[in-house]
């Protein structure tokens, strides 16, 4: 499969991509990674006719210390954030995540921003930053604005990104002891998740956040407070799973998917409390 | 758009269309047809090349992305007309039946041991994730890698 004819250009900067996408309007797509974007446009879900190539820049690959966050460049690919001794230290549940997505080859190529921007609640890295409180930097035509990522998800593979804006960084918090847990139920290593569930605990607090179980990744805010109050791991993956209403499809009905939620997040939070 | 890519050590110049394939460019272009496509949905790896030295998926990546860089296919592993270690190891240990998914699975294969070099069974079941085999082969086709590894 050939994608339809499009024409390229390649940004050498943020602000060179923004001033392009201003020019060729709704039109135009951001290709990072492009192991989203191109699979779709092969299969004409997608057809834009205008690329604008963000990929080649640098400057917004980086995985930073600051302070009470670590700060990763929107196109960093998910390898680097798998293998980054900050995020290993400070927010484990990504990078045992991030090696997750795909497979090598694919990890190789796709970027977190490019993941998020995407929006799709089967992938892994929303629902993971999402559970982990993460806030996303986006820049458009006038300036730089943050978007909580519980704010970020609006439906199927929409965000709250305008079509002339870019991610330029995901700033994640980092977690000071507790554990995590990440399960992943697929038939086939390298698939999205049927269903999906990150989790954490530390301190008396917690997160967890489900993979395709809607058109969102869902944040599952009751079965956090409940836990963070004192329930069992039984009565807050009861509340997680009640917390959503998940499609049926080819490979999962929304009955078999809502008992799959059940037992994958009692078994990521059983891992969370170690 | 015109592209220059490094092409098993050869330097490679062409005008593309931006929708060419980095596999179509390799096979049709340079009629480099060692590397196969599978898929084509970046399930199957059998499109594994290297690109700046890591395994990637040739059906998922646009020529253009891949102006300016260095690919190896698996045209470009022997060594002097000899075949490179990855490549003894899989015909020693009858790592292939039909054959289609071999070169990828062998440019994986050295991407893996690249990344790393002393790697448990696990980890290359693991690490192969991405290289689907028809034949179902997966038992012979990790014992080539460990092989590999050892020499």
């Amino acid at each position: 499969m050939i994608p339809a004819a499009f024409d390229y250009k390649r940004a050498s900067s943020a602000a060179e991509a923004i001033s392009l996408v201003g020019q060729y309007g709704d039109e135009a797509k951001f290709l990072a990674g492009g192991h989203s974007l191109i699979p779709l446009m092969k299969l004409r879900l997608a057809q834009p006719s205008m690329l604008i190539d963000i990929g080649r820049i640098t400057d917004l690959s980086y995985i930073k210390d600051a302070g009470d966050h670590i700060a990763i460049g929107a196109l960093t690919r998910h390898m680097d954030v798998e293998k980054s001794e900050l995020v290993k230290k400070h927010v484990p549940l990504l990078a045992h995540a991030a090696g997750h997505v795909g497979d090598a080859q694919v990890r190789h190529r796709g970027t977190i921003g490019g993941s998020l921007a995407h929006a799709d609640s089967a992938s892994d890295l929303p629902a993971t930053t999402l559970a982990l409180g993460a806030t996303y930097v986006a820049q458009g035509p006038n300036g730089e604005r943050t978007i909580a990522a519980k704010d970020f998800y609006k439906g199927f593979l929409e965000s709250a990104l305008a079509a002339d804006e870019m991610l330029t960084e995901i700033r994640v918090p980092k977690i000071s002891g507790g554990s995590y847990g990440f399960e992943k139920f697929n038939r086939r290593a390298q698939d999205w998740a049927i269903v999906g569930v990150a989790a954490w605990r530390s301190n008396g607090n917690s997160g967890i956040a489900l993979v395709n179980m809607g058109s969102t990744p869902i944040l599952a805010v009751s079965a956090s407070n409940a836990l963070n109050q004192g329930a069992s791991i039984a009565d807050a993956a009861e509340l997680a799973a009640a917390e959503a209403e998940p499609q049926s499809d080819l490979n999962a009905s929304s009955d078999y998917r809502i008992h799959l939620a059940k037992v994958l997040v009692r078994r990521a939070l059983e891992n969370a409390s170690k | 758009m015109k592209v220059s890519i490094t092409v098993n050590g050869t330097t490679t110049e062409s005008d593309v269309e931006p929708r060419t394939l980095l596999v179509h460019y390799l096979r049709e272009q340079l009629e480099l047809t060692g590397t196969n496509v599978g898929c084509d949905t970046s399930s199957c790896g059998a499109c594994t090349v290297h690109l700046d030295g890591e395994a990637v998926k040739s059906c998922t990546i646009l020529a253009v992305q891949a102006d300016g860089t260095s690919v190896k296919t698996i045209e470009g592993m022997s060594i002097n007309g000899e075949m490179h270690p990855m490549q003894q190891a899989f015909m020693e240990n009858h790592g292939l039946q039909c054959g289609y998914c071999t070169p990828g699975m062998v440019m994986a294969a050295v991407g893996l041991l690249n990344e790393n070099p002393n790697p448990t069974e696990d980890e290359v079941r693991l690490g192969l994730e991405g290289n689907l085999c028809r034949c179902t082969g997966y038992h012979n086709i990790v014992k080539s890698v460990l092989a590999a590894a050892k020499k």
